[in-house]
């Protein structure tokens, strides 16, 4: 029988559930052997190389090198790990997060002073607001994918 | 015996952490937001507890995709401030209560509810964010947080997460584990996290100001109703990471007018509520609700 999972019609979204998790243990598992200062240095002297040592999918790296958070949300990674990706990075959760949208770092912390996204159009798959696919990408950020 | 005080109710944003630990307080950006805590540094100083119980979520810090319990209690003596990939926040290190944390560990699981007990781990913004807030700026080395703290981790990282019914029903077994504990102290208990926002994806930055005000009216004054609010609302309204307000409801499922469930009392005494937006991707909600 198939499991209940009412969440797969919300627009822009992919929830972290079982299934995405098993996709993604390596991937996630590698975010987190970024905690330890000593495994940031060697990710960032050679970042391929410190991937060869994870059971990761060539897919899931290729999807780090070019720091595309929704490319590696599809794969499996959550945003939770992701982070210690982008910590590495030096970047603040707002970088993290306004890179996922298509809009410039500016673009999106301009509409997070105005109040944030709004919810309307963007509760079912299928409406018409901002988050929407045939809206993508939101800004004027070069799209990666 | 040990009595809850109060809850408190707050966001954990960790660029609020980052915002005190690099005195940007007074900032454009940031100082509406602090000044909504005054008042609430003031009230911790004057109703200093004994102990405060602190729900909140790891982010993937102390718990990997080793493992993810779904409910966990400290019962070690002491919690470092994790490195979360930028080096650990410069504040003190967490001082638990493994006396108390055990007791309640055992009279929760008695009452059914499988909690995963933890000796050792590092905390996160989840849990320090709060205590900054609510305490103020600590000197990392000569600093300390006023009191003992019980970390409570609730997993809302991996779905399904526990639903706000199993929460408050939660809160309501830790204030009878508290309330069987035979030293008079003053206990606090803290939920955390929330109120809407996304971090992922093309709906990054969603905020709902309505549904976030009408839901923390509702925690107040009719949280039985609040309680059976379903996750994929949480998801639709509120964002992908909103789901993160379920913990509150253990908090307020732990107050004294919850019996059995139900509504027996009249409400506790709604001391401060303030409501923010933006820091950086959330909104940010808080309230204190005391026990007549």
């Amino acid at each position: 029988m198939a499991l209940d999972k009412p969440y797969l019609n919300v627009p822009g979204t992919i929830i972290f559930d079982a299934e995405q998790s098993r996709k993604g243990y390596w991937l996630n598992q590698f975010c987190m052997s970024l905690m330890r200062p000593e495994n940031r240095t060697r990710f960032k002297a050679d970042e391929r190389a410190y991937l060869d040592e994870w059971e990761m999918t060539d897919e899931q790296k290729l999807a780090v090198l070019a720091r595309d958070l929704n490319w590696c949300i599809r794969t499996g990674g959550n945003i939770y790990f992701l982070a210690k990706i982008g910590a590495t990075d030096g970047l603040s959760f707002q970088q993290m997060a306004g890179s996922m949208t298509g809009m410039t770092e500016e673009e999106y912390r301009n509409m997070m002073l105005r109040g944030g996204r709004s919810v309307e159009g963007n509760r079912y798959v299928g409406e018409d607001g901002d988050a929407q696919a045939h809206r993508q990408p939101q800004g004027s950020a070069f799209k990666k994918h | 015996m040990a009595t809850i005080t109060a809850s408190v109710y707050t966001s954990h944003v960790p660029a609020i952490g980052a915002a005190m630990d690099l005195g940007k307080t007074q900032e454009d950006y940031w100082k509406p937001l602090f000044a909504g805590y005054e008042f609430s540094r003031r009230w911790m100083r004057d109703h200093k507890p004994d102990v405060v119980l602190l729900v909140y979520n790891d982010h993937a810090t102390a718990f990997s995709l080793d493992m993810i319990p779904t409910f966990a209690i400290g019962t070690a003596a002491q919690y470092r401030p994790a490195d979360e990939g930028y080096g650990a926040r410069p504040v003190p290190v967490v001082k638990g209560h493994p006396e108390l944390a055990s007791h309640i560990a055992q009279s929760v699981i008695q009452q059914d509810f499988d909690l995963t007990i933890v000796n050792k781990m590092d905390v996160d913004h989840g849990l320090t964010v709060p205590l900054s807030l609510m305490c103020g700026e600590q000197d990392p080395a000569t600093g300390s947080w006023p009191c003992p703290v019980i970390p409570f981790a609730v997993n809302v990282v991996q779905y399904p997460v526990p639903s706000g019914q199993r929460c408050f029903n939660l809160g309501q077994a830790i204030r009878k584990a508290i309330e069987s504990y035979d030293e008079d102290l003053k206990v606090q208990i803290w939920g955390t996290g929330g109120m809407s926002h996304q971090l992922q994806g093309a709906r990054a930055g969603l905020i709902n100001r309505e549904w976030d005000n009408r839901w923390l009216d509702q925690l107040i004054n009719d949280p039985v109703a609040c309680a059976r609010i379903p996750h994929i609302e949480y998801v639709r309204e509120a964002g992908s990471e909103g789901i993160e307000l379920v913990m509150w409801l253990i908090a307020r499922g732990a107050m004294s007018d919850i019996q059995e469930g139900r509504v027996v009392g009249p409400a506790p005494k709604l001391r401060h509520r303030f409501y923010h937006v933006p820091a950086s991707n959330t909104a940010v909600g808080h309230a204190i609700l005391e026990n007549s």
